[in-house]
């Protein structure tokens, strides 16, 4: 198991490498320099901002400084904002997006979960069909869709909530449900799919003969092993988290890194947006190979091959 | 046992499937709407007697009336014109890179899955590799780097979806390959082109459909996501996330703007996730009616 995460962390390196690689060389050889679009700046300026930035030097030996700051930690000075570092800018919009996204997953995890379950226990009845119904609902209302209609109706009819902001508790309510819908919907699926294959096994029925209660049976031996595909399903959920946080942060104003990532491709802020893919590259393949760890303590199959 | 009798009686195959589907109420349903839906889209030009960049800045944001079936938007352009012609850019969209994703998804996985050994295992761990990266952000610094360029935006998503074709049919070619009529088409001398035309190909192609009818929902959602961000498909042009965009901007004093898009698009996927479902009950024999 130690050899298999030893492993599973080395094979980090080259995903990481790549991501980056792709992102710099297309924001270098994009056509136009970062200060083009800027007519305020004379030639001289140009010359010298570029030597500043060290956007003179061939672009390998840029490629190979950047690199290196990368792994030193430092993601270079956006070009937007001249006072201020990516870094400070990641510092800043983080925890922002970081609560935002655990409140997303946790409402998906545990609406997911028991919707999928109360659905599963009895396959095509009512009690199946409305969970089921509401999920597919969520799958087919896309987080641009459900946020505005939710603003609409409960922030601006009904005036429950406040239409955007991030300051006060209950400004979280809308922008973690329509950030975490979606996923809740999938993982219910995932989950009654998953116990409706693992209900009819023998250890069940055995366990059932045993005289456990149902309780029991539900929740230590069935949801057990109906489990492993929601947490497979967790590494690309919260890479579509991530991403969604760009619609969700961006309808609801909130200043987190979505929002930031959004404005910077718009600014086309250069290395901000370097250094944002960089980070959240790190952020999806580190959760992946936590996953398929999890994954491996969860069923010794997947250790193998993964 | 079912497969067999595919490759036997082929035509069979497809009237069973047909059969299979008509039963399934809410895949019909999904056909239907979406056959309303790209007809109507096609036909735009003809339903409507405006254009989609026409503005009537005198009428401006107008409700519902009988001369504009679904309002006008702020700037006194038909919204019922502007969903038309917003279909016929998301529909092109998802078909188009669709098909980016099959050219190089069927191939790959093709191949992969027929030559096999240590070929198949560097391919898929390529494939293992581009799958984990966030590929949603690279589109985005694309279509910012790039400018937004519409034939690039099929060419981005299409880039990213073949992953998940080639890995089926990759799986299935493998399953095939070791099937005993592909050994009996070898043992009796065929060529790789004859057994590759002639016995894996068609038996892939009902999962090649099902796996298409369910891509084409997810690129569309792709390019709705992009436009709404701003960073798709550009005005005057029309596109249903555009068209979700400008009606959130003014939802507070004209909710008609947002409403119908968001109906439409939802309901477009509706149909589509429902059809894609259905067609992989059909075709699809791995998956049983009931399960997800």
């Amino acid at each position: 198991m130690v050899k298999f995460i030893i492993r599973r962390f080395f094979e980090l390196i080259p995903v990481l490498l790549i991501a980056i690689s792709i992102t710099f060389f297309m924001v270098r050889l994009a056509p136009g320099g970062p200060f083009t679009a800027e007519k305020s700046f004379s030639e001289e300026a140009i010359a010298r901002l570029n030597e500043h930035y060290g956007l003179d030097k061939p672009i390998l030996v840029q490629y190979g400084n950047y690199l290196l700051n990368v792994v030193k930690g430092d993601l270079g000075p956006s070009f937007q904002y001249p006072s201020r570092t990516v870094n400070e800018i990641i510092s800043e919009s983080f925890p922002v997006s970081l609560e935002l996204g655990a409140w997303a997953m946790l409402f998906a995890i545990v609406v997911g979960l028991v919707s999928g379950i109360v659905a599963s226990l009895r396959p095509n009845t009512i009690q199946d069909h409305v969970p089921m119904g509401i999920a597919m609902t969520g799958i087919c209302m896309p987080s641009f869709v459900l946020g505005p209609i939710l603003i609409l109706v409960f922030g601006l009819w009904l005036g429950w909530f406040n239409a955007s902001g991030w300051e006060t508790a209950s400004d979280r309510v809308l922008p973690v449900i329509t950030l975490g819908a979606a996923y809740a919907a999938y993982i219910a699926r995932l989950t009654r799919g998953s116990m409706l294959e693992v209900l009819p096994s023998d250890y069940i029925r055995t366990a059932r003969a045993k005289g456990l209660s149902e309780k029991a049976v539900i929740l230590r031996h069935t949801l057990k092993n109906a489990l492993l595909p929601v947490v497979s399903f967790l590494g690309p959920a919260t890479a579509g988290i991530i991403t969604g946080s760009f619609v969700v942060e961006t309808i609801f104003n909130i200043p987190g890194m979505g929002r930031m990532f959004v404005l910077g491709a718009f600014n086309r802020d250069y290395t901000l947006i370097l250094g944002l893919v960089v980070f959240f590259a790190l952020l999806v393949v580190v959760f992946n190979a936590f996953v398929d760890i999890l994954l491996g303590l969860l069923n010794p199959k997947t250790r193998q091959h993964s | 046992m079912s497969r067999k009798n595919e490759t036997i009686q082929k035509s069979s195959l497809w009237e069973d499937s047909w059969k299979q589907l008509r039963k399934n109420r809410a895949a019909i349903a999904g056909l239907i709407i979406l056959i309303i839906l790209i007809i109507a889209s096609a036909a735009a030009p003809l339903l409507t007697p405006y254009s989609f960049e026409q503005q009537d800045l005198a009428l401006g944001a107008s409700p519902p009336s009988a001369s504009h079936w679904l309002g006008t938007d702020v700037l006194g352009r038909d919204l019922f014109t502007r969903l038309l012609y917003g279909g016929r850019t998301s529909f092109l969209v998802g078909i188009c890179a669709t098909v980016v994703s099959l050219l190089i998804g069927v191939p790959y996985g093709a191949i992969s899955g027929y030559v096999g050994g240590r070929t198949d295992s560097i391919m898929m761990r390529i494939v293992d590799i581009l799958y984990t990266m966030p590929f949603t952000i690279l589109v985005i610094i694309l279509m910012v780097v790039f400018g937004r360029n519409i034939l690039l935006m099929f060419a981005a998503i299409g880039a990213i979806q073949w992953l998940v074709m080639a890995r089926i049919i990759r799986g299935q070619v493998l399953a095939l390959r070791k099937q005993a009529f592909v050994e009996a088409a070898v043992a009796i001398g065929a060529s790789h082109r004859r057994i590759i035309f002639k016995h894996i190909i068609p038996n892939v192609l009902g999962i090649i459909i099902v796996y298409t009818t369910l891509t084409i929902p997810r690129v569309m959602l792709m390019e709705t996501f992009l436009s709404f961000l701003g960073l798709g498909i550009q005005p005057p042009m029309s596109s249903w996330g555009l068209l979700i965009r400008d009606g959130a901007s003014v939802m507070e004093s004209y909710p008609w703007l947002l409403i119908s898009p968001a109906i439409v698009f939802s309901l477009t996927l509706f149909s589509m996730n429902f059809l894609g479902d259905g067609l992989r009950d059909a075709l699809d024999p791995r998956f049983s009616k009931g399960k997800s």
